[in-house]
């Protein structure tokens, strides 16, 4: 069983790597599609199976077909990207090193709950349904509202005559 | 398919995979100039949080925590189309979508 | 009717943001149309709650928000309704919305309407928030409002260079006045603890009198009075307020704003009455104003500035009254006051409108056959305010001069004195405004015309007020109640007053009514013989000497204060701005600047502009603080 969580791991770290390394943005964007599978199989794991479902249709299906789209439009499906210099590769690497260090320093510590549940339908649509539209209708309404704005505001964004 | 990870896998391996997704987000955005796959590593962070909420809500027993991942893709979404919007009239404009070209918000 | 109370003061808000806001895109007299309505329907409410208003009533306390909480400080937002912020609810709102709709004729092709509407509808706003704040602090947002909105109104016509000049010395006036008013309150505050003026009533009931404490207080409210309400030493300020829009005088340096400082003393009674030598000093400083405002009176040509100082002078009278400690006598002469100035200053702005801008009586004469109704304004006005039986101004004044000659013998001298001079500039005005023949060229008289319905149906009202608003407050023995209308309306307020007047004999009364009256018909003969009769005119200005030209230059106290302050003082602050400061950047510039401009060099590199760069300081500082954090947790 902890293997198959392992396996994920491993393989959604490795892709990871290979999002930031890859010099072809294409190749990029299908990594990190792969990374958002691997992290679909651990919502498995952790029993989420709504979020499954949702990480495979709204991450890897609409956003990345979104990124796919906009490096097909403007033509960028080729490893022309000029490199930084060596001081702020390195300073970047240290700075995200030195951050995983801390991040994982102040993690560790982290108290578990002694009250294991044995709810293991939590993450079922209909579990999570009733949550959401009694408890947190109220930001779900709004959610609505900034889908909205967002819309709108990518439509003006791109419309050709914007000045 | 179900079954109780948290009697298999401990909770900190899966709070140090975030975490090292999180970091490689980081170092994305630090490292790289193409302004898609900054972008990209940004959903990628948002992703490994997403893990951590769903961590805590599994072992907890508590659906809270998934619904704010729910929370999080929709904002993620709403972002990603405004912010590839935005990348799109800076590519109108630069011909470029290197973040390196950007270096006016000095005025 | 109470529960709606709150619109009061809301309206003129509302009318005011409209009229901002939007005001400049509407058309016409849409502005003036929202402006009056909005001043009206708030009387319209006062005067509702004023006739459910008992004798028996409490006073009602409404609080609408905490405004203020810090420790033991507190102030809410509350409006205290009690008869009399109702009596001057009733005045501002009434005697506002006639000047309104007068200044929709006044102002018809002013490019600024909109803006001028929504300057007074601010104005009737911050009065309104000053007499009826039910602590010190809500007055003392009115009180800055108003004069904030008196700076904006008189300096209304501000490309002329001396309006300006004028709306700033009102300005900067007032503003001597409200740091008395700041110590007040604040010395208040630290003795009782509670700004709310029920509360500080009830403390002041325990409070010895003389406590030195509660004079020094009262002097500093004193002070802040003297400054709005135009008397000796800080009264240049109202005269030059007349460089605004007539209604603008009308509405602020006659029925409203300057009886603030009298409200203002009246609301505080209980805390004049323990300091008995700050009400002597409100006498004196009372009547040498109205006496000194009087004799300026006399020999000035400008017919708003004559208007003007006889305001000083009677806002001086009403301080007398309330030196001696006759409140109520007080507050009817700010009613009749309100009345009869109005109707003065509204009926000099259609003399003015009539005459397209003339202002020097001089350039007039005769124009009582050209625009008779308002000379029959004017005429009802000025007998009003000499005090001819039975108009307004005679029972109110004689009210006073009745307590005077009770109180003390020798104010009764000096404000007798006082009030006939009124009579004699007021007589002197009138004459030379509306008798004899007119003195300026054939062709001009052609023009005059006289003013639009708008401006003359709210000089009738103010007219008819004028002439009955004595029956407000009738003394006994012409057949008034027990004693007085409006003193019985007052009377809950001042129940805690120690120094209530008692009554007089009734011949005694008469015959002093009878001298007043006698003695200004008199003066009326005289005047009439010399001004119409031989029309004799004021000399041109150069050709006076000695006092007489002391007298026309205003005493020159507006030199006088040039010299003794501000010169010494615009000297001061030269001598510090060219020697001493350069003497301290010399020192501070060798030590400082330097080291702060290198080090301010090195550290704006830092700002470069780059994303990236920014990223990774963004990214180090978070991995700092964490560590930080991490660190101090252990």
């Amino acid at each position: 069983m902890q293997y198959i969580f392992y396996t994920l791991a491993f393989f959604a770290i490795l892709c990871a790597l290979f999002v930031v390394f890859e010099k072809n943005p294409v190749h990029s964007v299908l990594y990190l599609i792969l990374t958002f599978f691997s992290i679909a199989g651990i919502y498995v794991l952790l029993n989420a199976q709504f979020l499954f479902i949702v990480q495979l249709i709204v991450y890897s299906g609409a956003i990345m077909v979104l990124f796919l789209f906009v490096l097909m439009l403007l033509n960028l499906n080729k490893d022309t990207e000029p490199q930084k210099s060596v001081i702020f590769k390195t300073a970047g690497a240290i700075a995200a090193g030195s951050f995983l260090l801390v991040l994982v320093a102040v993690l560790k510590d982290t108290q578990q709950s002694t009250e294991l549940s044995a709810m293991t339908d939590i993450g079922l649509v209909k579990q999570l349904g009733k949550t959401l539209f009694t408890k947190f209708v109220v930001p779900f309404e709004v959610a609505s509202i900034l889908f909205l704005a967002a819309m709108v505001g990518s439509v003006l964004l791109g419309k050709k005559e914007l000045y | 398919m179900l079954m109780q990870i948290n009697h298999i896998v401990p909770i900190e391996h899966i709070i140090t995979l975030s975490c090292i997704l999180f970091c490689i987000g980081v170092m994305g955005v630090l490292l790289r100039r193409n302004a898609i796959i900054i972008l990209m590593c940004i959903e990628l962070m948002l992703n490994a949080v997403n893990i951590l909420f769903a961590t805590f809500s599994a072992y907890n027993g508590n659906p809270d925590g998934q619904i704010f991942v729910f929370f999080i893709m929709v904002v993620a979404a709403a972002e990603v189309a405004v912010g590839l919007a935005l990348l799109v009239l800076i590519y109108r404009n630069t011909r470029s979508v290197d973040v390196s070209l950007l270096d006016r918000l000095k005025w | 009717m109470e529960k709606y109370f709150y619109l009061v003061i809301l309206f003129p808000l509302i009318g005011f943001l409209v009229n901002g806001l939007l005001g400049s895109k509407m058309k016409g007299t849409t502005p003036g149309l929202i402006g009056t309505v909005a001043v009206f329907i708030p009387f319209l409410i006062a005067l509702g709650v004023f006739f459910n208003y008992g004798h028996e009533s409490q006073p009602i306390l409404q609080n609408y928000f905490p405004w203020i909480n810090i420790f033991d400080f507190q102030a809410n937002f509350s409006i205290l309704i009690d008869p009399l912020s109702l009596q001057m609810t009733l005045i501002i709102t009434g005697i506002g919305s006639l000047i309104h709709l007068y200044s929709i004729g006044y102002m018809h092709d002013d490019e600024g309407f909109a803006r001028f509407f929504s300057y007074l509808n601010l104005f009737i706003f911050s009065m309104l928030l000053l007499v009826l704040g039910s602590n010190l602090l809500i007055l003392f947002i009115g009180w800055e409002g108003v004069g904030l909105c008196s700076y904006l109104l008189i300096g209304f016509w501000y490309k002329n260079e001396d309006y300006g000049y004028a709306a700033r010395k009102a300005f900067v006036m007032n503003r001597i006045g409200d740091l008395g008013l700041i110590a007040g309150i604040v010395l208040l505050w630290s003795y009782f603890k509670t700004i709310e003026f029920q509360a500080m009533a009830i403390h002041a009931a325990n409070v010895d009198m003389s406590d030195p404490v509660i004079i020094i207080a009262t002097l500093c409210l004193f002070i802040g009075a003297i400054g709005k309400s135009a008397q000796i030493p800080l009264y240049t300020w109202l005269p030059d307020a007349m460089a605004g829009p007539t209604p603008v005088s009308a509405l602020i340096h006659a029925a409203t704003m300057v009886t603030a400082g009298i409200y203002l003393l009246v609301r505080a009674h209980f805390l004049f009455d323990l300091a008995p030598s700050v009400l002597n000093l409100v006498s004196y400083v009372g009547i040498a104003t109205s006496i000194f405002a009087a004799i300026i009176a006399l020999r000035q040509n400008d017919i708003k500035k004559v208007l003007a100082y006889s305001t000083v002078s009677q806002l001086g009278l009403m301080f007398v009254a309330l030196g001696v400690g006759a409140y109520t006598t007080a507050m009817f002469h700010v009613t009749t006051h309100a009345f009869f100035k109005a109707l003065l200053f509204l009926g000099a702005g259609s003399v003015i409108h009539a005459l397209h801008g003339e202002q020097d009586i001089r350039n007039m004469g005769g124009l009582k056959n050209e625009i008779k109704s308002t000379y029959w304004v004017f005429l009802i006005g000025t007998l009003a305010i000499c005090g001819i039986f039975p108009l307004s101004g005679m029972f109110s004044k004689d009210e006073i001069l009745t307590v005077l000659f009770e109180k003390s013998k020798g104010l009764w001298a000096l404000s007798l004195f006082s009030s006939l001079l009124t009579a004699v500039y007021m007589f002197r005005l009138l004459f030379l405004t509306f008798f004899g023949t007119y003195r300026d060229d054939e062709h001009k008289k052609s023009k005059i015309h006289e003013s639009p319905m708008v401006m003359m149906a709210p000089l009738w009202v103010l007219a008819i007020l004028s002439v009955f608003g004595g029956i407000l407050n009738l003394p006994h023995l012409i057949g008034g109640e027990s004693y007085g209308k409006m003193a019985h309306f007052l009377d809950p307020i001042f129940s805690h007053s120690k120094l209530a007047t008692e009554h007089m004999d009734a011949g005694l009364e008469i015959g002093l009514m009878a001298l007043v009256v006698g003695l200004v018909v008199i003066i009326g003969f005289v005047l009439y013989n010399i001004y119409v009769k031989k029309e004799s005119l004021p000399k041109p200005d150069m050709s006076l000497r000695g006092v007489e030209a002391l007298v026309a230059n205003k005493f020159g106290v507006d030199e006088l204060y040039d010299t003794v302050i501000s010169k010494p003082v615009l000297g001061i602050s030269r001598f510090f701005g060219q020697k001493v400061e350069s003497a301290f950047d010399g020192i501070s510039g060798f030590f400082f600047v330097a080291g702060f401009k290198s080090i301010g060099n090195s550290l704006r590199k830092i700002q470069n502009g780059n994303v990236e760069f920014y990223l990774i300081l963004m990214t180090g500082s978070i991995v700092v603080l964490m560590i930080l954090q991490f660190l101090i947790k252990i």
